[in-house]
């Protein structure tokens, strides 16, 4: 028996999530005597997961899985599973785990737990802490089944390094043609610029900006950051950013280390989306926008002297500190 | 075309969550329950096949007798019949297979369910059925096109989104994007006056397992108050974010 643990990759390089769902799978593996193995796809540098605890890698190389395919995917994750014994399964929180692990729940009939933000407080009962009510609360939940799937949120767990020989062994699941009834027909991605799901550090605006062509201070801002752009609603609702910039309880959820809102109010529905943030910074011109209440650092005052003032300070820094 | 669009009754996105019973239970109480918002778009692009290209629409739930306001003002928005399954939603297992008994039973074409419902987020649902129908399914779907039995997909996925193709049946998962925010729809009083003549079906549950169970609820710890910088003094903030929050 072993904790089985799907590592996403991006153009076959391993996602930082994937090292964190690794860290987690052995944070488990250590409290009930077992062994860590992930399941790789197309992944080019396997062995990199033994720095965090995985003992055993089965690595699929198979050009019909280039692209992730939830259906396909889980088929796969399900037959290591089996052919392993694993009765623990931790996937990450991406868009394609989330996706995915729905599927995969119903074939293995397993419990699974979403967004969770800790190692489990038990094993037996097994026991886990997550988010709920977009962040307004948390659960403490109960998988009683046999097989249990795990997503565990990004950022919540960090990396923990257990450096460990890692035997990669290929991996051959029999996936079939019904598991291609959904074809990607384009991918339309933007490449070399963090994403929102997986920066560290989110650089977000909102209406208090004015207009679209203001946003080349947030995004110069971002860069030096090394941060993903991301907006407020009415922002992507108005078309001044894509929808896909859209954060907060009905867009994507952030789950940053460090998430600065800029002209941005803090009405509910955004705190909820990004509240698992773990520093927020606000910078607004009314000192009694809500989002003061919900940050840690803030400055009253107009994002357009500011943000440019920001980039200059941190240009200095990082110049000092290169 | 024959849609069932799957409903899932959600406190409103502005209540406040406490909880009750030694914080084992959701306080409803003074909470306002809404269709749930991923759930409503979904709604919305039914009723535009509905209305372009026609189709029979469904709304099923899960609940108890307390969610059929939600049940009544999906109709009012236009669908034809609903349906309620007569149980409380235990856990998204439980629910998914509630559902899945109805789609297997009432022979459609397209399911349309919310990426996630905002109240325990758990996502699951679409998935699951899917999984149990052996249907095709597209999650975080933020575009929709069918023709005849072929479909056109557009889906969110990390950093962009990925244009899809697949056919009916087809299960999705739906979220904003399918329609505009600008095109959901208000019950207007004729809608409510039909509304009320439209059928309810009332449907036992059928015996599901609940693998999942949430033990205990607990709020947010209470956070410190901000703190301050200067506007004049903006390298403050770099310095703080540096040496005090390490985030930098
Ligand atoms: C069902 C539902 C779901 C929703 N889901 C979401 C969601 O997921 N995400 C989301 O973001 N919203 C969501 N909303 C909308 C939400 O309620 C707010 O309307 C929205 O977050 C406000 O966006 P904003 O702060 O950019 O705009 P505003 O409310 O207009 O606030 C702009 C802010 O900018 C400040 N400002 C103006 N000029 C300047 C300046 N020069 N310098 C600095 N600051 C300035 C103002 O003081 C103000 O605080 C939802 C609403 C509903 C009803």
């Amino acid at each position: 028996m072993s904790i089985l643990v799907y590592t996403e990759t991006d153009n076959g390089k391993f996602k930082k999530n994937a090292f964190e769902v690794a860290s987690y799978a052995k944070n488990i593996a250590d409290q009930m005597g077992e062994s860590v193995t992930a399941l790789a796809i197309n992944a080019e540098n396997a062995d990199e997961l033994g720095t965090y605890g995985v003992s055993k890698v089965l690595g699929i190389s198979n050009d019909s899985l280039k692209g992730f395919n939830a259906k396909a995917y889980a088929s796969a994750i399900a037959q290591a599973a089996e052919m392993e014994g694993s009765k623990v399964i931790i996937v990450s929180s991406s868009a394609d785990s989330k996706y995915l692990s729905g599927i995969l729940a119903a074939r293995l009939n397993a419990g699974y737990v979403p967004n969770v933000v800790a190692a489990p407080e038990g094993i037996s009962p097994f026991m886990v802490k997550r988010t709920a009510f977009s962040n307004k609360g948390f659960a403490h939940t109960e998988i009683s089944s046999e097989v249990k799937i795990i997503g565990v949120s990004n950022n919540a767990f960090g990396l923990v390094e257990n450096t460990t020989d890692a035997v990669v062994e290929p991996f051959d699941p029999s996936i079939n043609d019904n598991d291609f009834g959904v074809k990607s027909v384009e991918v339309d991605k933007v490449v070399g610029k963090a994403t929102i799901a997986d920066a560290d550090i989110v650089v977000s605006a909102g209406r208090g900006l004015k207009g679209p062509e203001n946003w080349g201070m947030i995004e110069e801002l971002a860069d030096i950051l090394g941060a993903a752009t991301a907006c407020s609603k009415p922002v992507s609702d108005l078309g001044w950013r894509p929808h896909g910039e859209h954060v907060g309880q009905t867009g994507k959820p952030v789950a940053s280390n460090l998430y600065i809102a800029i002209g941005i109010s803090g009405a509910i529905q955004h705190l909820a989306g990004v509240s698992a943030s773990k520093t927020k910074v606000v910078i607004n011109n009314d000192p009694e926008a809500p989002f003061f209440k919900a940050a840690d650092y803030g400055i009253v005052g107009d994002a357009f002297e500011v943000v440019p003032e920001l980039i200059e300070k941190l240009k200095e820094f990082k110049a000092q500190n290169a | 075309m024959k849609i069932l669009v799957c409903i899932s009754n959600v406190p409103d996105t502005t209540s406040k969550i406490n909880f009750t019973d030694d914080d084992t239970k959701f306080d409803t109480n003074g909470v306002q329950f809404v269709i749930n918002p991923n759930d409503e778009f979904g709604l919305t692009r039914a009723m535009w096949f509905k209305e372009k290209q026609g189709a029979t629409v469904h709304v099923a739930t899960v609940g108890d007798a307390s969610v059929e306001p939600t049940i009544r003002k999906a109709l009012a928005i236009g669908a034809d019949e609903g349906i309620r399954i007569n149980a409380a939603p235990k856990d998204g297992f439980f629910v998914a297979r509630q559902l899945a008994e109805i789609v297997k039973n009432g022979g459609y074409d397209l399911i349309i369910a919310g990426r996630e419902s905002i109240d325990y987020n758990g996502g699951m649902v679409p998935g699951i059925m899917a999984s149990l129908l052996d249907m095709n399914f597209v999650n975080t779907c933020i575009d929709l096109e069918v023709d005849g039995t072929e479909a056109t997909a557009q889906r969110e996925i990390d950093g962009g989104k990925e244009k899809i193709s697949t056919s009916l049946p087809l299960i999705i998962g739906g979220q904003k994007g399918l329609v505009e925010e600008s095109d959901l729809r208000i019950p207007n009083m004729r809608g409510i006056m039909m509304a009320r003549k439209k059928a309810l079906n009332i449907v036992d549950p059928i015996d599901a397992p609940s693998p999942t169970n949430d033990k205990k609820f607990e709020r947010p710890a209470a956070k410190g108050p901000v703190k301050l910088v200067d506007a004049g003094n903006v390298g403050e903030l770099v310095n703080l974010l540096h040496n005090e929050a390490k985030a930098l």
